[in-house]
């Protein structure tokens, strides 16, 4: 198995806050991954350090998508989404006010090979470009069933659509490696059942290696091949749902001790 | 069926309003630009250096959501620009009688069209320039950075005796500008921006005014595409710059004041921050209220009561119809796309 990212001895701290305390991964090609732990363990520093927001205080990030190791940390976001890395946010951010399928168009920007005067002279090499986008955007909008909504403003959608946009939008830009800030939040149990199957079904189709942070256990041990634990910036368990569930410090963790 | 209908029409470019509005507008340059009324003809060719103004300063702030004041600084840099390479040479040796002209400017005489491309292109490079070090700055530090640089250009262009004829200002620029050739240029412009926001860039530029923090993260590379609208900004802002220079003949440092970018920035406000369509309007309409309203400085005999003229008095008024209207209108205001 191929390691797609690799996170080494990295330590983010803010002034005298340690948010991750030499935290280690390895993400093999082609799997899920979960992130969990209480509500301020630090799963979103370390989302913000591999997706280049952060610069880690020690240790680095290395993403390795075909079989070339990028050192990523230390790039910016841009670079990073460029080299096939993109992810969602845990209180979602779209362009609000622009339409639904503007906010897909968008995604494909950063693959746009035309320079900016072909798109505003709309030579034939941009048109054909502008054709191959559209008709990509349009296909995503259908995978995540928001073909209906395409010319409404994003900002109108309801939270669950929102959410699955945003996974539209992510998606646009054609990574190898999706990370998922808590996709399921808000959701109710069918809802949450149906984004399980929509993970696992852009999995396969895109070719994807998703690491993901959710609250839902049930989402989580129900498509999670491995699962990382985090409680106040430390890694106390890493390993398969059922290891995890018998974990003694990460029920510890969740529960509170006596 | 509604979302149907939705979709038909927003595949259009313009819709059949917009097509008519258009219509008669052109029909209305044309009859102007044969009338005999000199008056009038100014106000129009002013009309239309004011919509490019106006959309050059909606791309970099109602588009790319950067808070910039400098367009002052660049038209100032436009209309010098094209001054200095229009005004024949033995007019440069009268207007610069305290200290000559720098000898390789001195015999220079260029055809105004590719002055004025110059001063685009000029005030572009300044843009270029100023945008790096100061588009990493945000929101307000922004508005301040490119408000000092507006200030510094002008006094800059008082101190430069010998390059921008200092504070005595420079006369007898040829009389270039007619309403052809401001609304030649409007045209282009207000092309330029429709299929720059119809594209890939335009829409990364709206990313970027939506949230950032989001465009970054989907690939956009934040401050390329910054300094991208900002130069482009500055290129309209520096051939307007140069088309005002060549409709008034004369300009000197101090007509490139903060109040200057004012004027723009209300008709960008106006016009719907992001609306291409509402700044030609509010920028015509501002234009040709400005000179309507001029009747209020001069006195007035109402029959039973003689009014004196106040010196001012328009532009309290005219503020003042303004502070009403965006109170009242706000929502339709600025309601952009």
């Amino acid at each position: 198995m191929r390691i797609m990212l690799k996170i080494e001895n990295m330590t983010m701290k803010f002034g005298g806050v340690i948010a991750a305390n030499n935290f280690n991964a390895n993400i093999e090609k082609g799997r899920i991954v979960g992130l969990i732990g209480p509500n301020g363990a630090g799963k979103t520093t370390i989302f913000n350090v591999v997706t280049g927001v952060y610069m880690p205080t020690e240790g680095r990030v290395i993403f390795n998508p075909d079989d070339r190791e990028h050192v990523i940390s230390g790039l910016r976001p841009d670079e990073i989404a460029k080299l096939g890395v993109c992810r969602t946010f845990q209180n979602i951010r779209l362009f609000k006010d622009l339409s639904v399928l503007d906010n897909v168009f968008i995604g494909n920007h950063l693959r746009i090979e035309s320079n900016v005067f072909s798109s505003i002279l709309r030579l034939p090499g941009y048109i054909k470009e502008e054709k191959e986008i559209l008709k990509k955007s349009l296909y995503l909008l259908e995978r995540v069933g928001l073909l209906q909504e395409k010319d409404e403003k994003a900002h109108s959608l309801p939270y669950g659509k929102q959410r699955r946009l945003e996974i539209a939008r992510a998606l646009a830009t054609n990574p190898r490696l999706l990370l998922l800030d808590e996709p399921a939040a808000g959701m109710n149990p069918q809802e949450s059942r149906e984004l399980m199957q929509f993970i696992l079904d852009i999995k396969d189709e895109f070719d994807l290696t998703i690491f993901l942070i959710e609250h839902h256990m049930e989402v989580v041990m129900g498509i999670c091949e491995e699962i990382f634990v985090l409680d106040h910036g430390e890694l106390i368990a890493q390993g398969n749902p059922e290891a995890i569930q018998n974990n003694q410090r990460v029920v510890e963790a969740y529960l509170g001790v006596e | 069926m509604k979302a149907n209908m939705k979709t038909a029409k927003s595949k259009k470019l313009i819709d059949n309003r917009t097509f008519i509005s258009f219509v008669i507008l052109i029909i209305a340059l044309i009859v102007i630009n044969f009338t005999d009324n000199d008056y009038i003809k100014r106000i129009t060719s002013l009309c239309g250096i004011y919509v490019i103004l106006g959309l050059s300063m909606q791309l970099i702030n109602g588009f790319t959501g950067l808070f910039s004041l400098g367009h002052a600084g660049f038209m100032a840099i436009g209309a010098y620009t094209v001054a200095i390479l229009t005004i024949a040479p033995e007019d440069k040796v009268m207007n610069f009688f305290m200290k000559p002209i720098l000898p390789f400017l001195a015999n220079v005489e260029w055809w105004f069209f590719p002055s004025l491309i110059m001063a685009g292109i000029i005030a572009g490079v300044f843009g270029f320039l100023i945008g790096a070090p100061v588009l990493r700055l945000t929101d307000d530090y922004l508005a301040i950075a490119t408000l000092g640089f507006a200030e510094i250009i002008r006094v800059v262009f008082t101190n430069t005796q010998s390059l921008t004829n200092g504070a005595l200002g420079l006369k007898a620029i040829p009389n270039n500008t007619n309403v052809l050739w401001s609304w030649a240029m409007a045209f282009i412009t207000i092309g330029f921006m429709v299929f720059l926001m119809k594209g890939s860039y335009g829409k990364a530029f709206k990313a970027i005014r939506e949230d950032e923090i989001a465009a970054r993260s989907m690939g956009i590379n934040l401050f390329r595409h910054k300094v991208m609208s900002f130069t482009f900004s500055a290129f309209l802002a520096g051939v307007a710059g140069g088309l005002m220079a060549s409709l008034l003949g004369t300009i000197d440092p101090n007509m490139f004041r903060i109040t200057l970018t004012f004027n723009i920035l209300l008709i960008m406000v106006l016009g719907g921050l992001g609306n291409i369509k509402g700044t030609v309007i509010s920028a015509i309409i501002v234009t040709a209220a400005m000179e309507v309203l001029r009747f209020l400085d001069e006195s007035i005999n109402l029959g039973f009561i003689q009014l004196e003229g106040i010196p001012g008095m328009r532009m309290v008024i005219f503020s003042m119809i303004l502070m009403a209207v965006v109170i009242f209108r706000k929502d339709r205001l600025l309601k952009g796309n």
